[in-house]
């Protein structure tokens, strides 16, 4: 299904410009085991948008499930197996295991490989003026051992027992005694997190390295630094889960007992474990990585976002070094606030005190980088283009899902919400409204320069109306739920609660949403393929953009080095409507007239 | 176009591409060990039936001089090159290797001592945290092993195509050989000694 569009992809490379050194080489150099980092890049795209939808799917089956319990999936049903749903009725371990792989596929292997190896690799060095990545055969490399980690975690789903189900966090003990699909899930995440490391240390060379000319830190786009920062935090945080990872598997496989404490029944049953674990170390460990996770998938959507922004309002971004040093802040404060995930774990009101003022500290430079964004747009004459709707919905969604964060970093208030639908509501505000609305403004932007092509506006705004309604419908009613204390892990939505009952008519409602999110993809589905094959040629620079990826390259941009000749950089990233300019726009390429 | 800076350092940041990249890996590395030397502090401190096994510690000693002295030799051997005497670094290349492969036999010999003591990994969580850290320390020394025979065997045909890239791959070997010394010097006192 992949091929068709790639071999578009460059054969438009060909007829319009035709670079033809690399004729030589074969389809398979070319697209499947290709080292060129735009082929790579769409590459990871393609994969993590198949991986979204299947994401979405899951939870589409667990819509169902919530909104009326019990009863058989229509047709769907009869697909998923009688150990999972017998008579297409779902069972509750099933429930569990979409619940996790929902949560795996979404963030491992959707979301961030979209957002960091498809727009990073595409994109940031078209923009510094590289003529590829730094190392590409480790590009290469990390694609498919990303590819072979997504192929274990969906191959686990049909496992004795099934896939994962001890949710994406895999809390030990519960994930230890697990089935054997959490050992697929560990092993699968050791892939993943090799392949994100490879890509990041790649993603940081190339970035320091391989800058053009001119292109000094502070003339680079927004975007670039978000991904520098970005991969900084992928290079550091992930290696840790990577040894939280092998200590389980040492405590499934082996029989160590590193999160295994003593004496613990199972079913009225003593464990044959060593004991002397600690189950709270998983704890730590997982959210050292999860939480700077979370700023791994939203601040690249802010680079895009910053992008987009400054390209429709047709002026420069407000504040561009406040959003560079905020970003950088970020980053290394997103070390230091994983505790407040845990404040209900009885770690100690020290502890919690420490790790609630860092929360509080961190959502600072949230604040400024959205406000500064949010004051880009004031006295801007803004084209309503689809890719500036889906970056100006983003930022009042990210913004409710940032302030619906903050009783949730409190220790008082978060006792009363943890692990509550409010949890769920808030994060999913600021990854899904928030980070896959980033990613669709991304599609849509960069779309004409990947594919040479135009894609339709009229159904890009249909996509991006109903999206954005339905979505809302989904997670809003979220927040009702979760302070009236429904909890999120009920495979019945809460039905044998009493305090649950004033609020679960919502069950409804929400995922007649989500049906109606699914089919307000189609618009984008069939907006996608139909403008690779038949969308209006796109022009060299389709959207007047300033910085190199849009101005210097060719639409598609060349196959091997991606310019011409080396670009020289002589300004900042965003000279839209330079005063005394006969142009809207001075691109960071071209050199000033002389005097 | 070729991609810049493979060979000569950029003269702003002062390194060739593959430096950084070494030390980024290594700045992963140490997180990675970070993290399993956090586990063991918090997994003892937290334990009051903690059994500290004894451990044997001459071998272990043995062990941490064969290691020092490779990452002498490892210098030695991208210093060869340097002066372009290719018969320098051969000699020192093939002596790390001997020497990490002597690590790796006693390491066999005491792995085998335990396991006919009745210490296994799930013996308890002391023998856990030796078996998981030795063992994953293991796995980088062999892995070096692997990268300096293929540097020394077919790998180091480059020496007559281009010199200078085949001295910065040593020098990038002999980054990471130091840093796998270097956790060794931490496991050793924290496994053995403390």
């Amino acid at each position: 299904m992949s091929v068709p569009e790639e071999t578009s992809v460059e054969s438009h490379g060909h007829a319009d410009h035709g670079h033809g050194e690399h004729h030589e080489e074969s389809f398979i150099r070319k697209y499947i085991f290709s080292q060129d980092h735009k082929v790579i890049g769409i590459q990871y795209g393609l994969t993590s948008l198949c991986f979204l939808m299947f994401g979405f799917c899951l939870m589409i089956l667990m819509r169902w499930q919530l909104a009326s319990p019990g009863s058989a999936i229509p047709w769907i049903g009869n697909f998923l197996g009688q150990a999972n749903a017998p008579g297409g009725i779902m069972l509750p371990e099933f429930y569990n295991q979409l619940g996790a792989m929902h949560g795996t596929i979404m963030v491992f292997l959707a979301v961030v490989p979209m957002i960091v190896g498809a727009f990073g690799n595409y994109v940031v060095p078209l923009q510094i003026g590289a003529p590829d990545m730094a190392f590409p055969k480790l590009n290469m490399a990390s694609y498919w051992v990303y590819f072979v980690g997504g192929v274990i975690m969906l191959v686990s789903f049909f496992l004795p027992g099934g896939a994962a189900n001890s949710g994406w966090t895999s809390y030990a003990p519960l994930s230890v005694i697990a089935t054997m699909g959490q050992t697929a899930w560990l092993i699968g995440m050791v892939f993943l997190i090799t392949s994100s490391l490879l890509g990041s240390m790649n993603i940081i060379v190339t970035i320091f390295q391989l800058r053009a000319p001119g292109m000094t830190w502070m003339r680079l786009p927004y975007m670039v630094w978000s991904q520098l920062v970005t991969s900084f935090l992928l290079l550091l945080a992930f290696p840790p889960l990577e040894a939280a990872g092998i200590l389980q598997l040492m405590d499934r496989v082996v029989g160590t007992s590193f999160f295994m404490p003593s004496g613990l029944y199972v079913s009225g049953e003593v464990l044959e474990y060593a004991g002397g674990g600690s189950v709270l170390l998983w704890q730590h460990l997982f959210w050292f990585l999860a939480h700077p996770e979370v700023y791994v998938l939203v601040l690249p959507a802010f680079g895009i976002i910053s992008e987009i922004i400054a390209n429709n309002t047709r002026k420069p971004l407000w504040g561009y070094k406040a959003l560079v040093y905020s970003g950088i802040f970020l980053g290394f404060m997103s070390f230091i606030v994983w505790a407040h995930h845990m404040f209900m774990t009885g770690m100690g009101t020290v502890i919690s005190a420490f790790f609630q003022t860092t929360t509080m500290i961190i959502s600072i430079p949230s604040v400024v980088i959205l406000t500064a964004l949010l004051i880009s747009l004031w006295g801007g004459s803004i084209r309503f283009n689809t890719p500036m709707l889906f970056a100006l919905a983003f930022l009042p969604m990210f913004g409710i899902g940032g302030l619906t964060g903050l009783p949730l970093g409190l220790a008082p208030t978060d006792i009363h919400l943890h692990d509550t639908y409010y949890v769920i509501g808030h994060f999913h505000y600021v990854v899904a409204p928030g980070t896959i609305f980033g990613i669709f403004a991304g599609i849509y932007y960069w779309f004409p320069k990947i594919t040479g092509r135009q894609m339709s506006e009229t159904l890009g705004k249909l996509h991006f109306v109903f999206s954005l309604i339905f979505i809302n419908g989904i997670f809003f009613p979220m927040f009702l739920q979760g302070l009236a204390g429904v909890s999120r892990r009920l495979y019945d939505g809460g039905m044998q609660y009493s305090h649950a009952a004033p609020v679960l008519h919502w069950n409804a409602f929400m995922s007649y949403a989500a049906f109606g999110l699914l089919a307000a993809q189609l618009f984008f589905i069939v907006n996608f393929f139909n403008s690779i094959f038949r969308g209006p040629k796109a022009a060299d620079n389709p959207w007047d953009a300033t910085t190199l990826d849009m101005a210097a390259t060719t639409s598609p941009p060349m196959g091997h080095g991606n310019f011409e000749v080396v670009p020289t950089v002589y300004r900042g990233p965003y000279e839209y409507s330079p005063p005394g300019a006969e142009d809207s726009f001075l691109p960071q390429h071209v050199a000033p007239k002389e005097a | 176009m070729e991609i810049p800076y493979t060979v000569e350092p950029r003269p702003d940041t002062g390194l060739y591409n593959a430096k950084l990249g070494i030390w980024l890996f290594l700045a992963s590395e140490v997180m990675l060990f970070g993290a399993l030397f956090s586990t063991y502090i918090l997994l003892r401190t937290g334990n009051p039936n903690w059994v500290q096994h004894p451990m044997d510690v001459p071998l272990a000693t043995l062990n941490t001089m064969l290691l020092i002295s490779s990452s002498v030799t490892v210098v030695l051997a991208w210093a060869g090159l340097r002066l372009k005497n290719f018969a320098q670094f051969r000699k020192y290349g093939i002596l790390t290797l001997l020497l990490a492969g002597g690590f790796m036999v006693i390491k066999g010999f005491e792995y085998s001592a335990e396991f006919s003591a009745g210490l296994f990994p799930w013996t308890d969580n002391y023998m856990a945290v030796y078996f998981t850290m030795t063992g994953l320390h293991g796995l980088h020394i062999v892995g070096g092993m692997v990268v300096i025979a293929y540097l020394l065997g077919p790998g180091a045909k480059m020496w007559e195509t281009e010199p200078e890239r085949f001295t910065n791959r040593i020098e990038v070997f002999g980054l990471y050989w130091h840093f796998v010394d270097l956790v060794w010097i931490f496991l050793f006192p924290s496994l053995y000694l403390l």
